[in-house]
């Protein structure tokens, strides 16, 4: 059934997204109001582990210490780092920017770990190390693609029409995992260490605002933002050893 | 249940030729190879009868054999395959299909089907276009311009081995090509089931094609769903040949650089460099 219903499902959702981006209004009110709060978890996180990259050495002597695993980053008072925080609905979604978001490969580490772009907005891939990387986007909505990637060639220019977030990885080094957190909305903020994120320049109105982690997964909350005010939404996570 | 899926798969094959005549864009491309039309409703009778048991009713490769096969049969609801002649990322042509089908994958359980007519096999392959949205309203993909081969002589192959070292082929297919570099071990495709580099000492043909061509069009196009990556954007025409004509020299078979290569390791094997990470630029 989801192969039939799915194409129908794609369908109504982009004539949704039309609708909201025609249903913009002309001017916006002058005092735009923010979202903000801070992104915390409950239990016990899985550990993050240090990385052995003795088979790549180039890469190994860029690090005095062994560099962590990424997938679960926190701060003091149990906050969450690299949570993608957007406004899912209510918003409309603005054209995507032309300016690239840059993503780097450097001491065969993905920096930043997540990168968040707009549906259709430019990413150039950059290769700062010795040594060849393989960027692979493990896109399921958008295509797949795998691409070779010697030292001191160009940067590889790519960008993603769908909304999706998709995991990339390097075969070569397979302890390299990073994400594109690839949004319709411009309105949107990645957390830093202390768990903290803001969404500016909201007119007043109801959102739904979403927060995704790649090992927490996804939770939403409505929030009403007043003319010129700024509205809380904390978000907490269940964390699960595995 | 299994049947019930079975018939929804039937009307929708039978949807998609519905729309083919009318104005809607929610139509599978068109399927043509050489002269001959493919017809999915067709393919999916045919489908039904030699297909469905490894890849399953609803084309996602879930079949009542594929728990036994490895590596698994393809999942037609991802549109992703191995052997394209167009870039990464993108569908293959309908010839790639063709060619597929036809060949059969080496060392995997899908056999080449010779048996079934050419027009029987353009309709399966209109067929499993109407498994994934990606193909629906998408422009025929382009297929990479593949320009003539150059002299397979001594100074080629030597260029292509300094390319294997460069490009680092090695690190997973090994300093020999024996499939055993260091990252060999570590690797899966985008399923996350492990998956072996090719070992070029094996003998055996390649999955996608076993001329000169199929080798340059496999790692300029890469294996998209599997760790092999293009490299298109990173190799000249000529230096891919040359790439091409040193790959062979790691095959046990009697190739005219298999021989030229020979002939050479008698009397200057001393000088090469080895290849790995000891292996210098020259």
């Amino acid at each position: 059934m989801n192969r039939h219903l799915a194409p129908a499902i794609g369908v109504l959702a982009l004539a949704g997204l039309a609708a909201a981006a025609t249903d913009a209004p002309a001017a916006r009110p002058a005092a735009a109001g923010t979202v903000s709060g801070t992104v915390t978890f409950t239990g016990t996180p899985p550990k993050m582990r240090p990385i052995d990259m003795s088979k790549e050495p180039s890469c190994a002597k860029e690090h005095a210490t062994p560099v962590m695993t990424e997938n679960v980053v926190t701060g003091p008072g149990s906050t969450v780092e690299y949570v993608v925080v957007y406004v899912s609905a209510g918003a409309p979604a603005g054209p995507a920017p032309t300016q690239a978001v840059r993503y780097d490969q450097k001491g065969c580490q993905y920096i930043p770990h997540v990168a968040v772009l707009q549906a259709g907005q430019p990413l150039d891939i950059y290769n700062n190390d010795q040594t060849s990387h393989n960027i692979h986007p493990l896109a399921k909505v958008n295509p797949e693609w795998n691409k070779s990637q010697p030292p001191g060639t160009p940067p590889i220019h790519a960008s993603y029409d769908k909304p999706e977030f998709i995991p990339v990885k390097c075969n070569v080094h397979p302890w390299m995992h990073g994400y594109f957190a690839v949004l319709s909305t411009s309105h949107y903020a990645i957390t830093g260490n202390d768990g903290k994120f803001s969404l500016a320049g909201l007119p007043a109105g109801k959102y739904t605002v979403t927060a995704w982690h790649e090992r927490f997964g996804t939770q939403s909350q409505e929030v009403t933002v007043s003319e010129g005010g700024t509205a809380t939404a904390n978000f907490v996570f269940k964390a699960l050893p595995y | 249940m299994r049947p019930q899926t079975r018939w929804i798969s039937l009307v929708s094959a039978w949807g998609a030729v519905l729309f083919l005549g009318g104005e809607t864009p929610l139509v599978a491309q068109a399927t043509h190879v050489g002269n001959v039309t493919g017809q999915a409703t067709r393919g999916a009778r045919l489908y039904e009868r030699y297909c469905v048991g490894c890849h399953g009713p609803d084309g996602d490769g879930n079949g009542e054999n594929a728990m036994w096969i490895d590596p698994k049969p393809r999942d037609f609801t991802a549109a992703v395959f191995k052997c394209r002649s167009t870039p990464s990322g993108s569908l293959p042509t309908d010839q790639d299909l063709y060619d597929a089908v036809t060949r059969g994958f080496v060392t995997t359980n899908m056999p080449p089907w010779v048996a079934l007519t050419p027009q029987n096999r353009v309709d399966l392959i209109a067929y499993i276009k109407t498994f994934s949205p990606r193909w629906t309203g998408a422009a025929a993909p382009t297929a990479i311009t593949i320009p003539p081969e150059t002299p397979a002589n001594i100074e080629s192959i030597l260029r292509g081995r300094q390319t294997f070292q460069r490009l680092e082929c090695w690190k997973c297919h090994g300093p020999a090509g024996h499939g055993d570099g260091p990252s060999a071990s570590t690797l899966t495709d985008s399923k996350d089931n492990p998956i072996r580099p090719y070992n070029f000492s094996s003998g055996t043909r390649f999955k996608c094609g076993d001329t000169n061509q199929d080798l340059y069009r496999i790692f300029m196009t890469g294996l998209d769903g599997t760790p092999m990556p293009s490299f298109i954007d990173n190799l000249q025409p000529n230096e891919a040949w040359d790439l091409v004509h040193f790959l062979r020299t790691l095959q046990p078979v009697k190739s005219p650089e298999a021989l030229t290569w020979q002939n050479y390791l008698q009397t200057h094997r001393g000088e090469l460099k080895p290849i790995g990470p000891e292996g210098g630029s020259q």
